[in-house]
C-alpha cells in the first residue's frame, strides 16, 4: 500500500494486483468502483474458453461488501430486498435485487447469510446511505467491509478438482449457493458455490493479507488444469450467455437515473421470480403490486439474432421497415459455446412475447466505412447457456 | 404476528388522538354516519387545547392560549355554542410594549386605530394592512381545501390548480405582482419598505415568526404571515374563550359524542395494526386491540409513522423523508400565579385584557433569534403575554391573576441541555416581565415553564413544535408535511392523517380536522 494523499492515488490497487501485473500481457487495465483491475490479461478468446474449458481465476475484490448483523437483520434484510431472506438458510447465499419507493430497481446482489443475526451484502455500487437510511428503526448494524475482504472467483469445468488438489478436502461436497469454511495450511478461506459465469464455480474469500498466499497456492495447484486469470471481458461474454445482467449495462440504478423514464422494475427487467409479495412489506412493494396490475409497459428479453455481427446498442423494430422503434439492445455478443448471435433487449409491449420476431438495426464498422444491416431477431428464453455440471453434486472430477 | 381483535366492537373508523384536529374530524366523521371511536392518551381531551391548574386555585391554557384561527362556519356548524362554548373576550386587542416610552396600540384585528407610531407609519397602515388582507383573502380557500395532487391526471386536482391560479389572477395586475413579488420575502425587508417606527416594525414582525423556526430575516417569513392573516379570514379575531382553551376542546368533545361519536381517555394507541397492507385497527398500549378500516391519526407525523405504524411498513424513502421532517420546536410557555393585577407601564385597562408583545424592534427579534440557531436560549427572547384572568376570573381566586406568555427563542435542543438551564431561563423571562411590569416579580407566588422538551413530553408531539412540524416553503400546502402523505392520505390503505403537521398546520384551526374527514369520506364513497 502506498501512502501517497487520494488524489495522487485516484485508483486502489487490490490485494493480488502485483500478482495480476505481472502476469498481464497487454497491460490492459479498467477502474472498477475505485479499484484498478485487470480487462483482458492475453486474448479474450482464449480468457474465455478456459472458463467453459478449464478454471479461471478472476479477482473481484472490487465488489462492494456490507457486513449486515444484528438481532433486526433478518428484518431489515426482509424490508430491504424484494425476496423472502427469512428463507434463507445460514451459509446459503441468495441472488437478490431492491427497490426504491416508486419499485425501481436500485442494485442487484447476493446476500450471504454468515449466521443466524449476520449477512454479508455484495453490491454493484457503493450504497451506504440507501442502506442506513433503511436501517431507520431495526436493530441492525451495518458496516462497508470492503478493504477488508479479497475475493476471487475460481470458475469453470475444473475449478472443483482444482480447488482439491490446492488442498480444500471435501469442496466436492458444497451445493449451489451454499457456503463452506476451509484451512490450507496457516491460511483461512471462506468459499461459497457462486459465480457470474453460469458454469461450475466458487468465490474464495479471505483477508487480504493471505491473498497472495492463497493466489500463488491456487496457482500452483491449478496448473494441471488449465488454470489462467481471465479479465472483466472474457466473462462479460460468459455472463451474458447465463443471462446475468449488468448493472449500468442492463440498466441503470434508480439512484442515479435523471429521467425518471430510465428507471427499471424487477418486472421489466424479468426478475418477477425474485419478487415476493407475500413476504410482508418491503421497499417498492405497493408500487410493484399495482405495476404488476397493470402490467408492465417494456420487458428486458433474450434476442436470437440472424447472422454473427453482434448487435451492440442496436435499436430494434416492429418490422423490417424500421419505422416504428419498440426498444433497444443493452448487451450483445456473440456466444463462442451457443455459436448463436445473442442479445439482450429492452422491448415494449406487446413485443416481448416469447417467439416475437423483431428486427434489430446492426452497425458495423468495416475498415472505418459504416454499414448497416436490418438482421431478424427472435424473442427467446434466457439462459442462452445453462450446462448441467453447474449444479451437480458432486462435480464431475475433471 | 396474530393479534387477537376484538370482533365483538367495530368501528368504522379511530381517530387517535383527542386533541381539537382529532375531535372535529370525529365530529365530522360522526355527523356523516360513521361509527368514530376517538382515541385520547391524556385523562382528558384536548391536546395542546387544554386548561390545567398549575398551581392551586390557579388555571390556564397551557399550550395555546388565543382563539383566532378557528373558522367561524365550523364553530357554528358544529353548534359548539350549545355544548358551552363562551368567548370571554371576542376581541382581543394588540399592543406592542416598550420599555423606554409609551406602548403601541394596534387595536383589534388589522383595521384598529394604530396609535402611538410615527406619524408617516400611521398614515401609511392602513393601506398596507389593506393590501396583505386582500392577498390574504385570495389564499383563504387554500386554508379549507383539501391540496391538490401534482403530476396527476386527475381532473380535479387540475381543476383545483387552474382555481387557485384564477384566484390569484382575479387579485388584479398590481395586487398579483406584489403577491409575487413579496411571497418568497423576508418579512424584515417588507416591512422596512413600508415603515419606519421599530415598535411597529417589531410588532408586525412578530406575528411573522410566532411559532416558527424563523427569524424576520429568514426567507419565507412573508409566507408564513400571510398564511396566519389568511387563516384570520373568516375566523374570528383574537379571543378567548371562558373557561380557556380546553373549554373549545370540551365543547369539541360533547359535539363530536351528540354526533354519535364515542371517546375514550386514558387509552394509548401503542401501535397501528396492519393486515395484508390495509389497516386493520390499533392495539392499545393495554394490549386491548380494537378492529376498524379506518385510522386517522392526529398525532404528528414522526410519532404517527415511525411510532405507531413502524418503519418496516413503509419504504426506505418515505422513511427517511419522515426522519428529515424539521419538528423541532421553538417556542417555550411561561405560566405565572400573580397575587396582584399586573401593571405593564403605560398599559390601560383595554389594553391588558387583550394581546401584549415584547419584540420592540425586528433587530431585537433577529439577535432574539440568533442565539437559538446554535443551540442556546435567546439572551433577550421575545414575548407574546395574555392575562386571562382579566378577562375570565373563575381563572384565578378572588383578587388574583395568572399570567400565561409565549416565549421565544427556546430551543427543544439546547446545547447545554434543559436540565440545567431550565431555572436559569425562567429567571430571565421574569426579569424581562420585570423591566414592563415593575413590581410584578414580588407578586408570583408560583410558576410553570413548559420548553419544547416539556411540551413534547406532557402533550406527546415530537419536538414539542406546535405546528407538528415547520411551517415552510418545502413542508407547505401540496407538501405538507410530506409528499407521499400530503392528501391526509398516506403509504398504507385505511390511514388518515389529521393533525397539525397536515395542512394547513398547528394553532388551533381545526382545518387539518375537517379537510381529513372529507377526504375519508370521499374515499368510502369511491
Amino acid at each position: 500500500m502506498n501512502n501517497a494523499p487520494h488524489f495522487k492515488q485516484p485508483l486502489l490497487t487490490t490485494p493480488f494486483h502485483a500478482r495480476a501485473r505481472a502476469l498481464s500481457q497487454l497491460d490492459s487495465f479498467i477502474p472498477w468502483a475505485g479499484y484498478t483491475t485487470v480487462d483482458v490479461f492475453s486474448s479474450v478468446e482464449q480468457e474465455y474458453f478456459a472458463i467453459r474449458n478449464a478454471t479461471t481465476v478472476y479477482d473481484l475484490t472490487p465488489m462492494v461488501k456490507y457486513r449486515i448483523a444484528g438481532p433486526g437483520a433478518t428484518a431489515y434484510l426482509n424490508r430491504l430486498v424484494t425476496r423472502d431472506v427469512g428463507k434463507l438458510k445460514p451459509n446459503r447465499v441468495a441472488y437478490c435485487v431492491w427497490c426504491n419507493d416508486a419499485g425501481h430497481l436500485i442494485d442487484d446482489g447476493t446476500i450471504f447469510r454468515l449466521g443466524e443475526s449476520e449477512y454479508r451484502l455484495c453490491t454493484a455500487e457503493r450504497q451506504i446511505d440507501w442502506l442506513l437510511d433503511s436501517a431507520i428503526g431495526f436493530d441492525v448494524e451495518i458496516a462497508e467491509v470492503t478493504e477488508e475482504i479479497a475475493a476471487l472467483a475460481l470458475q469453470g469445468p475444473t475449478s472443483c478438482a482444482a480447488l482439491k488438489d490446492y488442498g480444500l478436502v471435501g469442496i466436492e461436497a458444497l451445493k449451489p449457493f451454499e457456503i463452506r469454511h476451509f484451512a490450507v495450511g496457516a491460511n483461512e478461506v471462506m468459499v461459497s458455490r457462486t459465480g457470474f459465469t453460469g458454469d461450475l464455480g466458487y468465490e474464495l474469500w479471505m483477508r487480504p493479507e493471505q491473498a497472495e498466499g492463497i493466489w500463488d497456492g491456487l496457482m500452483a495447484a491449478g496448473s494441471a488444469r488449465g488454470i489462467r486469470p481471465i479479465g472483466s471481458m472474457a466473462l462479460n461474454v460468459a455472463r451474458i450467455e447465463a443471462g446475468f445482467l449488468l448493472p449500468n449495462a442492463d440498466f441503470v440504478s434508480a439512484e442515479q437515473t435523471i429521467y425518471t423514464e430510465r428507471a427499471r422494475s424487477p418486472l421489466e427487467l424479468g426478475l418477477e421470480w425474485l419478487v415476493d409479495f407475500k413476504k410482508g412489506h418491503f421497499t417498492g412493494r405497493r408500487a410493484l403490486l399495482a405495476e404488476e396490475r397493470r402490467g408492465v409497459r417494456r420487458r428486458l428479453v433474450g434476442l436470437d439474432i440472424d447472422g454473427n455481427k453482434p448487435a451492440h446498442n442496436a435499436l430494434v423494430y416492429d418490422d423490417r421497415s424500421g419505422k416504428r422503434e419498440i426498444g433497444s439492445v443493452t448487451s450483445a455478443v456473440w456466444s463462442p459455446t451457443c455459436k448463436r448471435n445473442i442479445a439482450f433487449a429492452m422491448l415494449a409491449a406487446p413485443h416481448f412475447k416469447l417467439g416475437s420476431e423483431v428486427w434489430a438495426d446492426i452497425y458495423l464498422n468495416r475498415e472505418l466505412v459504416w454499414e448497416r444491416r436490418m438482421v431478424r431477431a427472435r424473442v427467446v428464453d434466457k439462459p442462452f447457456y445453462a450446462p448441467e455440471r453447474r449444479r451437480v453434486t458432486p462435480p464431475a472430477n475433471h | 404476528m396474530a393479534n387477537a381483535v376484538s370482533t365483538d366492537v367495530r368501528y368504522d373508523c379511530i381517530v387517535i388522538g383527542g386533541g381539537h384536529n382529532g375531535l372535529v374530524c370525529a365530529a365530522y366523521l360522526a355527523r356523516s354516519g360513521r361509527s368514530v371511536l376517538v382515541l385520547e392518551a391524556a385523562e382528558r381531551v384536548g391536546g395542546a387545547a387544554v386548561t390545567r391548574d398549575f398551581a392551586p386555585g390557579y388555571r390556564v391554557s397551557s399550550c395555546a392560549h388565543l382563539l383566532h384561527l378557528m373558522p367561524q362556519a365550523m364553530i357554528k356548524e358544529l353548534d359548539l355554542g350549545a355544548y358551552g362554548f363562551k368567548l370571554a373576550n371576542a376581541a382581543m386587542p394588540t399592543t406592542a410594549l416598550s420599555q423606554s416610552g409609551a406602548p403601541l396600540a394596534l387595536g383589534v384585528g388589522d383595521t384598529g386605530a394604530l396609535m402611538g407610531a410615527s406619524r408617516a407609519d400611521t398614515l401609511a397602515y392602513p393601506a398596507y394592512a389593506a393590501r396583505l388582507r386582500r392577498l390574504a383573502r385570495a389564499l383563504q380557500p387554500i386554508m379549507t381545501s383539501v391540496p391538490p395532487r401534482l403530476g396527476t391526471d386527475a381532473w380535479s386536482d387540475r381543476l383545483a390548480l387552474l382555481r387557485m391560479a384564477w384566484r390569484i389572477r382575479r387579485l388584479g395586475r398590481s395586487d398579483m405582482r406584489e403577491l409575487l413579488r413579496i411571497v418568497g420575502m423576508n418579512v424584515y425587508d417588507l416591512l422596512e419598505e413600508h415603515f419606519d417606527t421599530p415598535l411597529l416594525k417589531g410588532a408586525l414582525g412578530f406575528d411573522a415568526v410566532l411559532g416558527t423556526n424563523f427569524g424576520p430575516r429568514t426567507p419565507g417569513t412573508v409566507l408564513t404571515l400571510l398564511y396566519r392573516l389568511a387563516a384570520h379570514e373568516g375566523s374570528s379575531i383574537l379571543a378567548q374563550p371562558v373557561g380557556g382553551l380546553g373549554a373549545l376542546s370540551d365543547a369539541l368533545g360533547k359535539a363530536a359524542i351528540a354526533a354519535g361519536a364515542t371517546i375514550r381517555t386514558g387509552a394509548a394507541v401503542g401501535r397501528i395494526s396492519l393486515q395484508e397492507d390495509r389497516v386493520q385497527g390499533v392495539v392499545l398500549q393495554s394490549g386491548e386491540a380494537i378492529a376498524a378500516p379506518v385510522v386517522i391519526s392526529s398525532c404528528d407525523p414522526k410519532t404517527t409513522f415511525l411510532g405507531l405504524l413502524g418503519s418496516d411498513q413503509l419504504d426506505t424513502g418515505f422513511v427517511r423523508r419522515v426522519s428529515h421532517l424539521r419538528s423541532r420546536g421553538l417556542a417555550a410557555k411561561l405560566h405565572l400565579a400573580l397575587d396582584a393585577r399586573p401593571s405593564f407601564t403605560g398599559l390601560g385597562a383595554e389594553g391588558l385584557a387583550g394581546r401584549l408583545l415584547i419584540a420592540p424592534s425586528l433587530e431585537f427579534i433577529e439577535h432574539a433569534y440568533n442565539h437559538a440557531k446554535y443551540g442556546e436560549f435567546s439572551a433577550e427572547p421575545i414575548f407574546e403575554i395574555t392575562v386571562p384572568s382579566v378577562n375570565d376570573p373563575s381563572l384565578a381566586p378572588p383578587g388574583k391573576h395568572v399570567l400565561s406568555a409565549i416565549i421565544q427563542y427556546a430551543p427543544y435542543t439546547l446545547a447545554a441541555g434543559w436540565d440545567r438551564q431550565q431555572q436559569r431561563f425562567m429567571d430571565l423571562a421574569i426579569d424581562t416581565l420585570e423591566r414592563y411590569a415593575p413590581g410584578l416579580r414580588a407578586s408570583v407566588s408560583c410558576t410553570e415553564l413548559l420548553t419544547p422538551r416539556d411540551i413534547e413530553q406532557q402533550f406527546r408531539i415530537t419536538g414539542g413544535h406546535w405546528h407538528h412540524v415547520d411551517l415552510a416553503f418545502d413542508q407547505f400546502f401540496m407538501v405538507r408535511p410530506l409528499p407521499g402523505a400530503a392528501q391526509y392520505q398516506t403509504p398504507v390503505a385505511g390511514l388518515y392523517l389529521c393533525g397539525a403537521g397536515c395542512h394547513p398546520g398547528g394553532g388551533v384551526m381545526g382545518a387539518a380536522g375537517r379537510n381529513a374527514a372529507q377526504q375519508v369520506l370521499k374515499a368510502g364513497a369511491r
